[in-house]
C-alpha cells in the first residue's frame, strides 16, 4: 500500500500523529500526478510550490503542537468552478481561460481554514455545463478505468483525479447530477448535500436554484469527512440555510452505525430504463439492504418522467442570465477588435463560449422571453413542485429512496457529443434530487462486462445528510466495490 | 385656430436614491464624488461566483416610503432581475421588482397654484439597484465606473393625472420634502438624488373630434426647474406639431426624448418605442421578503406627519400665511423645531418670524439646516414671550437672536447686556415726553393744530423721546403717553 491509496482520514491520523509529514503526502501526490497527470488529464491548474509551502507550515505548527484544522495536511482537488485567489478560475472556459479571482469562494477559504492542502483545480465541461467533460474548452479528461471512455461530468476532472489516486479528495458541483454521475462513472463516492447546505458563494453559477457544491472520496467516510468541513450556513448566500432551522451535525458521528428499521423505496417502472448490468448492481445492492433487515418498498414517483424537460427548461433558462455577465467589458475574454461597444458583446460571446454553453443559453432565452415564459419557465416550475410532491409522498412510505446515478456506465470518448439529447437524457435519475433540493449519494455498487464502475444512488429527505451518509455506509461496509482500483494505478 | 382646446397629459417616473449606509445588496458603502471604482466588491461588480444579499435598511426605508405614499405595502414580495445590455450594468440583468412591488395604489397630495389639493394616484413603488456610470471624456473609448453600481433606488410610478407643469413640479417638490421628512432619501439633486422622467401627451379638442398625442418621454431629469421646463416645452412642441401634422398616438408611437439643458429643448433620442423584452424572471441568488404584519406596524409608526398636512395646519391653527407656512415645513427640522418652540409657549407668529427673519438666513448661511445653529427651542420661545410682554422690540429680538446663535446664551441675559431692554415705566418715560415736548415747540404746535404736518410731527417726537432713551423706550406706551398729553 502506497501513501496515494490512504484515505483522507487515514491521511490526517497519520500526519496528526506524525508518523508521516505532510509533505510526503503531498510530494506522493505530485508524484502520482506526475505519472498519470499526462493520462487522464485531470487537472486545469496544479500548485505544486504552494502546496509544498502549506503541507511544510502544517508540519511545522504540528511538531510545535500547535491546534491544526480538521484537514490538516491532506491533499485536496478543487473543480475549477470555485472562485480562489491562487491560479486561475477558469471554469474550463475560453471566457474565464485568464480569469483570476479577487476573492475566495466560501467552500475554499473552509477548507483553507481547515488546513487542507490544494494541489490544483480540476478539468469541468464548461460552465459546469455537460456529463463528459468533453465540453471543456481547456483540457480533456479521460476515465481512469478505461482511457477511451469520458469520466462523466461535469465535475469529470475531480472524480477521475480521486479514482486515479491523484488526490484523497475534491470538491465537485452537482446542479443535475454532475457530482453523482462522474462519481458512478469513476469508480469513487460522490455527494450532493440538500441546496442550501453548503454556501454557493463563490461558486461560478450555472442553475442557481440548483447548484450545490458537494465532496469527492473513495470512502463515505471521507465524503463525511468534507461534509463537516464545507457544510453550514454563509451570510454571503442568502440561499444558504440557517442552522436555527436545520442544525450542521458531526457526519462522522455514529457513521458507521446502521439504521435500524430502514425503510428502502424503489420505484421499478422508473428503473427499467437503465441498462441490465445497471439493474442488475441495483437489485444486488437491494439485497445488501435486505440482507441488513432493511424494509423493501415500492414507491411511485409518477412525474419523474419530466425531471429532464424541467430541468432543461429551469436549469437554461437561470443559465441565459448568470451567463450574460460575460461580456467582454468588466473581466474575462474581449473580443480583438470591436467595432463598437455592441461588437464587444456579441463577437467576445460569440469567440470565447463554446457550442453547449452557446446552446444552453440560447435555450433558456428563448425560455423566459415575452409570451413563452408561461408555457416554458413557469410551467417547468410547476413540474418542479409535482416532483417534489413525488419525493414528499415517497418520504412518507420510506426513509431512503434507491435508484440507479446513471442509465449506463461510463461512455465513449465522442460517443454522445454531436446528440445533445441523447448526452441530456442520460441525466434522468440525478436531475430529480436537484429539482427537488434534496440530498443524494452515489457509492461504487459493481461493474459492468467491460469492468467499468456502476454507482448505487441513494436519496434522502432535504437536511438528513447524516442519514444519508449513515444508509450509504451500510452498504459500503457490507461491499468491496469501493477498494477496486482502475488497472493504471494497480 | 381658437376653436381648439386641449388638455396636458403627465405621468412621472421618479427614481428615489436612498440614504442607506450601504449598497442594495453588498456592504459597501454608497458614494458620491469618490474617485472611481473606489466603492466596489465582487458583488457590485458582478463578479463570477458572486452573490447578492439584500439590505434590510433599505426594504424598510422604501416601506416607510410607500406607507407615506398611502400605498399599500406588501406583506410578501421577492426580487427580479431585469436583462438588458449596458456596459454600466456589470451583471447585464439589474435586480428589481416585477410583479410584487413593495408598494402599490397609493397617492400623493400636491398643493395647487389656488391653495387647493389634488390627489396623484400613484402605481407603484418598488426598490431596485441602481447600474453604473459610462465615462465618455477619455479619446476614443469609454469608461465605466461602478461606484453607483448597487445603490438603493425607490422607483415611484404614478398615473398620468397631472395636468400642468407646474403640477408636475409641485408633484417632484412634494416628494422631495416627503422623502426628506421620512429621512429615507437626501433628496438632494445636485447629488442625482432624485431623477424624473415625465410621460408627456395632449388631449385635443376640436370640432373635428378629440385627438390624443403620441407620449413623449423625457428621459433623466435631474433638477425641477428642468422638469418643469421640459413639460412646458413638450406641452408646446406637441401642440405644434399636432396641428402641423396631426399625427395621433399609435400603437408603438411613443418616443423618448432627452432635455437640452443650455438651449432648453427636448431632444429625439429614439423615435420607436423599442420591443424591449426584459426577461423578468425571479432571483434565484435571493430569498422572498415576508413582512409580518406586527413589523409592519413598527414600520408605520415611525411615520410622521406629513409636510403639506403640517403646512395647511400652521395656516388653519395658527393663522400664518401660506408662504410662511411653506417655509417652515419645507425641511421637518424647521417644523420641528417650530412646534417645539410652540410647545414651550411661543405664539406662533412670533415665533415664526423670529425663525423665518433671522434663523433660517443664519442656517442658510452656515449651509445646514437650523439643527446646525445649535438652538434651543425654549429659549427662542423665551425670547418671542419677551417680544409679547414688550421687554424688548421685534427687531431687538432679531438682534437678540443672532447673539444667541453666536454665544449660546439666554434671551434675558443678551437682553440685558445689549442693553436692548425697553422701557415701559409710564413715569420714567413721562419725565422725558415732557422734556421732548418742551424742547419743540414747533412741532407740539403742528400736531395742536391738526395741521397736515401734524403726522409727521407725532412721530417725529416719538423718535426724539426713543432717541433719549437710546432706544429702550417701548414704543407703544411712549405713544399712549403722548397722545394723553397733545389732546
Amino acid at each position: 500500500m502506497t501513501l496515494t491509496d490512504l484515505t483522507a482520514i487515514e491521511l490526517r491520523e497519520a500526519i496528526a500523529t506524525r508518523r508521516i509529514s505532510s509533505a510526503e503526502a503531498v510530494a506522493e501526490t505530485f508524484a502520482q500526478i506526475d505519472r498519470l497527470e499526462p493520462t487522464v488529464g485531470a487537472f486545469l491548474s496544479l500548485f505544486r510550490d504552494e502546496a509544498a509551502a502549506r503541507a511544510g507550515d502544517v508540519d511545522r505548527r504540528i511538531a510545535a503542537s500547535e491546534p491544526v484544522g480538521p484537514l490538516a495536511g491532506v491533499p485536496i482537488a478543487v473543480k475549477d468552478v470555485l472562485c480562489s485567489t491562487f491560479g486561475a478560475t477558469t471554469c474550463g472556459s475560453r471566457m474565464l481561460e485568464r480569469f483570476h479571482s479577487p476573492y475566495d469562494a466560501t467552500a475554499i477559504r473552509k477548507l483553507l481554514d481547515a488546513d487542507a492542502v490544494i494541489v490544483g483545480k480540476t478539468n469541468m465541461d464548461e460552465f459546469a455545463m455537460g456529463s463528459s467533460t468533453e465540453n471543456s474548452a481547456l483540457g480533456k479528461t479521460v476515465n481512469p478505468w478505461a482511457p477511451d471512455r469520458v469520466p462523466g461530468g461535469s465535475s469529470g476532472g475531480s472524480a477521475a483525479a480521486v479514482a486515479a489516486r491523484l488526490c484523497p479528495v475534491a470538491l465537485g458541483s452537482d446542479t443535475g447530477g454532475s457530482i453523482r454521475q462522474p462519481a458512478s462513472f469513476c469508480g469513487v463516492v460522490g455527494l450532493k448535500p440538500t441546496y442550501g447546505r453548503v454556501s454557493r458563494y463563490g461558486l461560478i453559477a450555472y442553475g442557481s436554484s440548483l447548484d450545490q457544491i458537494g465532496p469527492f472520496g473513495r470512502t463515505v467516510a471521507d465524503a463525511a469527512l468534507l461534509m463537516n468541513v464545507i457544510a453550514g450556513h454563509d451570510p454571503a448566500d442568502s440561499t444558504s440555510v440557517d442552522e436555527n432551522v436545520a442544525p450542521v451535525s458531526d457526519y462522522l458521528d455514529g457513521l458507521d452505525k446502521p439504521v435500524e428499521g430502514l425503510r428502502i423505496g424503489v420505484a421499478p417502472a422508473f428503473n427499467a430504463g437503465a441498462e441490465p448490468s445497471v439493474r442488475a448492481a441495483l437489485d444486488a445492492a437491494l439485497d445488501v439492504y435486505r440482507g441488513a433487515e432493511s424494509q423493501i418498498v415500492e414507491i411511485g414517483m409518477p412525474h419523474l418522467d419530466y425531471a429532464i424537460a424541467a430541468y432543461y427548461v429551469i436549469a437554461t433558462a437561470e443559465a441565459s442570465s448568470n451567463l450574460s455577465r460575460y461580456d467582454g467589458v468588466h473581466y474575462g475574454y474581449r473580443t480583438p477588435d470591436p467595432a463598437d461597444y455592441v461588437e464587444v458583446y456579441t463577437k467576445s460571446r460569440e469567440e470565447a463560449f463554446g457550442q453547449e454553453v452557446k446552446r444552453r443559453i440560447m435555450l433558456g432565452t428563448y425560455a423566459l422571453s415575452s409570451g413563452y415564459y408561461d408555457a416554458y419557465y413557469l410551467k417547468a416550475l410547476k413540474v418542479r413542485n409535482l416532483i417534489r410532491g413525488d419525493f414528499v409522498q415517497a418520504f412518507q412510505k420510506c426513509d431512503a429512496i434507491v435508484m440507479p446515478v446513471a442509465p449506463t456506465t461510463a461512455f465513449r470518448i465522442g460517443e454522445k457529443v454531436d446528440d445533445p439529447l441523447k448526452m441530456y437524457l442520460g441525466d434522468i435519475y440525478t436531475i430529480s434530487a436537484n429539482l427537488a433540493g434534496i440530498p443524494g449519494i452515489s457509492v461504487p455498487c459493481g461493474c459492468d462486462e467491460n469492468g467499468l464502475p456502476i454507482g448505487l444512488q441513494v436519496l434522502t429527505p432535504a437536511f438528513s445528510e447524516a442519514r444519508l451518509l449513515r444508509i450509504a455506509r451500510m452498504y459500503e461496509a457490507a461491499t468491496d466495490w469501493h477498494t477496486k482500483k482502475p488497472a493504471m494505478v494497480q | 385656430m381658437s376653436d381648439i382646446s386641449y388638455e396636458v397629459i403627465v405621468g412621472l417616473e421618479i427614481h428615489v436614491q436612498l440614504c442607506t449606509k450601504t449598497k442594495m445588496f453588498c456592504s459597501c458603502e454608497l458614494s458620491f464624488g469618490q474617485e472611481a471604482n473606489a466603492r466596489v466588491c465582487p458583488v457590485c461588480l458582478g463578479m463570477p461566483g458572486s452573490l447578492p444579499v439584500m439590505n434590510g435598511q433599505a426594504v424598510e426605508y422604501a416601506m416607510l416610503a410607500a406607507m407615506a405614499l398611502n400605498c399599500e405595502v406588501a406583506p410578501f414580495t421577492k426580487w427580479d432581475r431585469k436583462s438588458y445590455y449596458y456596459p454600466d450594468l456589470p451583471k447585464n440583468y439589474q435586480i428589481s421588482q416585477y410583479d410584487l412591488p413593495i408598494g402599490s395604489h397609493g397617492y400623493i397630495e400636491i398643493l395647487l397654484d389656488d391653495g387647493q389639493t389634488k390627489r396623484i394616484r400613484i402605481l407603484r413603488a418598488h426598490l431596485e439597484e441602481d447600474a453604473g456610470k459610462n465615462l465618455h471624456t477619455a479619446g476614443n473609448f469609454s469608461q465605466v465606473d461602478l461606484n453607483r453600481a448597487g445603490t438603493p433606488l425607490l422607483e415611484i410610478v404614478t398615473e398620468p393625472d397631472m395636468n400642468s407643469p407646474s403640477q408636475v413640479r409641485a408633484l417632484a417638490v412634494e416628494l422631495q420634502r416627503i422623502m426628506r421628512y421620512l429621512g429615507v432619501s437626501e433628496g438632494d439633486m445636485q447629488k442625482g438624488h432624485m431623477r424624473f422622467e415625465p410621460n408627456i401627451n395632449l388631449a385635443i379638442t376640436r370640432p373635428d373630434g378629440q385627438f390624443r398625442t403620441p407620449i413623449v418621454e423625457v428621459k433623466n431629469l435631474n433638477s425641477f426647474r428642468a422638469l418643469e421646463r421640459s413639460v412646458a416645452y413638450e406641452v408646446q412642441r406637441q401642440l405644434d406639431q399636432f396641428l402641423e401634422t396631426g399625427v395621433t398616438l399609435q400603437m408603438g408611437n411613443k418616443s423618448t426624448r432627452g432635455w437640452n439643458d443650455q438651449d432648453e429643448v427636448t431632444v429625439l433620442q429614439r423615435e420607436k418605442e423599442e420591443a424591449h423584452d426584459y426577461r423578468y424572471f425571479p432571483d434565484p441568488d435571493l430569498v422572498p421578503v415576508t413582512t409580518t404584519p406586527q413589523r409592519l406596524d413598527e414600520i408605520r409608526s415611525r411615520l410622521c406627519e406629513l409636510p403639506l398636512a403640517r403646512q395647511m395646519r400652521y395656516v388653519a391653527e395658527y393663522g400664518l400665511s401660506d408662504y410662511d407656512a411653506g417655509v417652515l415645513t419645507a425641511e421637518r427640522a424647521t417644523a420641528d423645531f417650530f412646534e417645539r418652540a410652540l410647545a414651550a409657549g411661543g405664539e406662533p407668529k412670533r415665533v415664526c418670524n423670529l425663525l423665518t427673519q433671522v434663523g433660517l438666513k443664519l442656517a442658510k448661511d452656515r449651509g445646514g439646516d437650523l439643527s446646525v445653529l445649535g438652538l434651543d427651542p425654549v429659549a427662542v420661545a423665551d425670547l418671542a414671550k419677551m417680544v409679547d410682554a414688550g421687554t424688548v422690540s421685534a427687531t431687538a429680538a432679531n438682534a437678540i437672536l443672532e447673539s444667541m446663535v453666536a454665544t449660546g446664551r439666554s434671551p434675558a441675559a443678551l437682553a440685558q447686556e445689549l442693553n436692548l431692554i425697553q422701557t415701559s415705566d409710564a413715569g420714567e418715560l413721562e419725565g422725558i415726553v415732557d422734556q421732548v415736548l418742551a424742547e419743540n415747540v414747533q412741532a407740539v404746535q403742528d400736531v395742536v393744530t391738526e395741521s397736515k404736518k401734524s403726522k409727521k410731527a407725532r412721530g417725529f417726537l416719538l423718535g426724539q423721546v426713543i432717541q433719549k432713551t437710546k432706544g429702550q423706550a417701548n414704543p407703544k406706551v411712549v405713544s399712549e403717553i403722548l397722545e394723553r398729553k397733545l389732546k
